[in-house]
């Protein structure tokens, strides 16, 4: 009986809060038929804010891994005193307002910045176009890699990769064949969750990007664009695309999660 | 090929794990590190196989300084308590791990892991993961996958530590057997002074970061250099100011010289032998080992008063005069 509560409770929660609204742009979204859905979707400035979303996800995502992975190594493996300063960073762009690191962005590289003055010397544009979106991207998804990978390093222990060290294995050899065997699934599974936040970053970017439409328009400042300019149906269409791209990004994750540590 | 520890200090924080050790193991030798939890031996052991440096002193190997050498260049293979198999690969990748990463051509490593197969009788479970073998199983795994390489050392960090008694018992036998077949130079370190007796040819005791004694199982037992050797290698009681074995108790119904009264407690009956736990006179408990026939020669019963006596070659003066026994065995 007490069980049967406690799962209404919880499967009345998810559908006030996450399947209502939801529920709701879909229908917003298809409210006056397909056609006009249709061309707020093809809408070449649309389709450009896509493109620019899934480039700038394309660029972080890979990255992230990367460095997630070399943190998450650093944090666990490194016996130094400052790995707890370095796990404390990692988990700096949860604890940041996504406005806030837009902000911060924008000082160090707008035209007073520390950085900005030296990049327009040598004729680049950092603020206001893609390169500025990528730093804001990369900055607010850093933590889900790492974040996944530090306790499985943790659980796995270090006995294997030094059974590997014996075994006359190389530090290389032994992080491809024995360490990245072993923190796989964690990796995929951080990668799945970075890639949907990047899908989805709207803050940091909307500050750096200067909305110029077509150009440095991601699809998320699309939405709101056309939110804006009382085009309902363009903006819920997005919306709905978007949130298929994050269904997609979650069923992946649920078919990749290993059955043995389900 | 011959190991040699000078004089080699580690700390981990405010701990000293081993403080000026120093051994000679010989080439082709089997060696046990015996002590208990913290004693220093697992880390004596690690520095040994270059996955620990020490703060000082000295490693050679075969004659070589080895002090600061990389683990992959040291030659030795390395058996861990937990097994550290290689989750993601297959019993054969296992074995065959330090083989590929030696780049040997494919054909002499699989004639070389079918041999190593056999030999720890796991044949028929190349193809199989680590999970889906016993403890047992898995530990004759990660031994194969130690020697594949040929090392020239063999080190095992309490090997049997995580298996039940019969599995630990066959092992220790098969470990053995393969020492008198390879006469590859093995150290294994033991908590367990029945281990280290029965498979050693020579021992180790560790205690607080020291070593206390270095001798072969006999040797230790009937002349341990102090308190603590004697009483972490077989059982030991103190009896009249004196640490004595339990079987060099002798227990008699009338008074005589050197007896002391005591009151029997408890009579536990171990198959051949009896063990008779009692109170003396002063209230301090103690215990004897007899055979059964003795026990049943003395009609021991609880609560009975019995004159307890040590053997005329034992009777003399504890070897570290005084102090407390600690508190090891059981």
């Amino acid at each position: 009986m007490r069980r049967l509560g406690l799962r209404s409770v919880a499967i009345v929660y998810l559908l006030a809060v996450l399947l209502g609204p939801l529920a709701m742009v879909f229908y917003r979204a298809f409210e006056n038929g397909l056609q006009p859905l249709w061309q707020s979707l093809t809408d070449p400035n649309t389709i450009h804010a896509f493109e620019l979303t899934l480039e700038i996800t394309a660029i972080a995502v890979p990255i992230n891994t990367v460095f997630g992975v070399v943190c998450a190594l650093t944090i666990v493996r490194q016996r130094f005193p400052g790995a707890g300063i370095v796990n404390a960073i990692v988990d700096l762009p949860l604890a940041l307002s996504p406005v806030v690191v837009g902000l911060m962005l924008f000082l160090l590289y707008g035209r007073t910045g520390w950085f900005g003055t030296w990049f327009s010397d040598h004729g680049m544009q950092i603020l206001f176009a893609t390169p500025a979106m990528v730093i804001a991207t990369i900055f607010v998804s850093l933590p889900f890699v790492a974040r996944e990978v530090v306790p499985t390093l943790r659980e796995i222990g270090d006995e294997q990769e030094q059974a590997a060290h014996t075994l006359g294995a190389s530090g290389w050899q032994t992080f491809w064949r024995v360490t990245l065997p072993s923190i796989r699934w964690a990796v995929i599974y951080g990668v799945v969750l970075t890639t949907a936040r990047c899908l989805g970053e709207y803050g940091a970017v909307a500050v750096v990007s200067g909305h110029i439409e077509g150009k440095t328009e991601t699809a998320t400042l699309r939405v709101q664009d056309y939110y804006e300019n009382f085009n309902s149906t363009g903006a819920y269409g997005i919306a709905i695309v978007l949130a298929a791209l994050s269904v997609l990004v979650l069923i992946a994750m649920t078919l990749l999660k290993p059955k043995e540590t389900a | 090929m011959s190991i040699e520890v000078r004089s080699v200090s580690k700390r981990f924080g405010s701990f000293q794990a081993l403080d000026d050790v120093s051994i000679d193991v010989g080439s082709g030798s089997l060696t046990a590190l015996l002590g208990p939890s913290g004693s220093g031996k697992s880390t004596l052991l690690r520095i040994i196989a270059g996955l620990e440096e020490p703060d000082s002193g000295e490693i050679r190997l075969a004659g070589e300084d080895a002090t600061v050498l990389a683990p992959q260049k040291r030659g030795v293979g390395f058996v861990f308590q937990h097994y550290a198999a290689f989750k993601h690969m297959t019993v054969r990748d296992n074995v065959a791990f330090g083989l590929k990463i030696r780049k040997r051509p494919k054909d002499e490593i699989g004639g070389r892991v079918d041999e190593l197969l056999a030999l720890v009788q796991l044949q028929g479970f190349g193809h199989r993961y680590p999970a889906q073998l016993s403890g047992g199983q898995r530990q004759r795994m990660a031994l194969a996958r130690a020697l594949a390489p040929e090392p020239k050392v063999l080190l095992l960090d309490e090997p049997f530590g995580a298996l039940d008694a019969r599995v630990r018992a066959e092992l220790r036998a098969w470990l053995r057997k393969l020492h008198d077949e390879t006469h590859t130079t093995t150290v294994f370190v033991t908590h367990d002074q029945e281990e280290a007796m029965e498979v050693a040819d020579s021992v180790v005791v560790m205690n607080g970061g020291r070593v206390e004694q270095v001798a072969g199982p006999r040797e230790l037992y009937d002349a341990p250099v102090n308190d603590f050797v004697m009483t972490f290698v077989g059982e030991a009681i103190r009896f009249d100011g004196a640490l004595v074995r339990p079987h060099d108790l002798e227990l008699s119904l009338e008074p005589g010289e050197w007896t002391r009264e005591a009151q029997v407690e408890r009579i536990v009956h171990f198959g051949f032998q009896v063990r008779c736990e009692l109170v003396d006179e002063d209230g301090v408990e103690l215990f004897a080992q007899l055979t059964r026939d003795q026990a049943e020669e003395l009609e021991l019963e609880p609560g009975q008063i019995v004159f307890v006596r040590a053997r005329e070659s034992v009777r003399r003066p504890g070897v570290g005069v005084g102090g407390e026994l600690p508190n090891v065995g059981g």
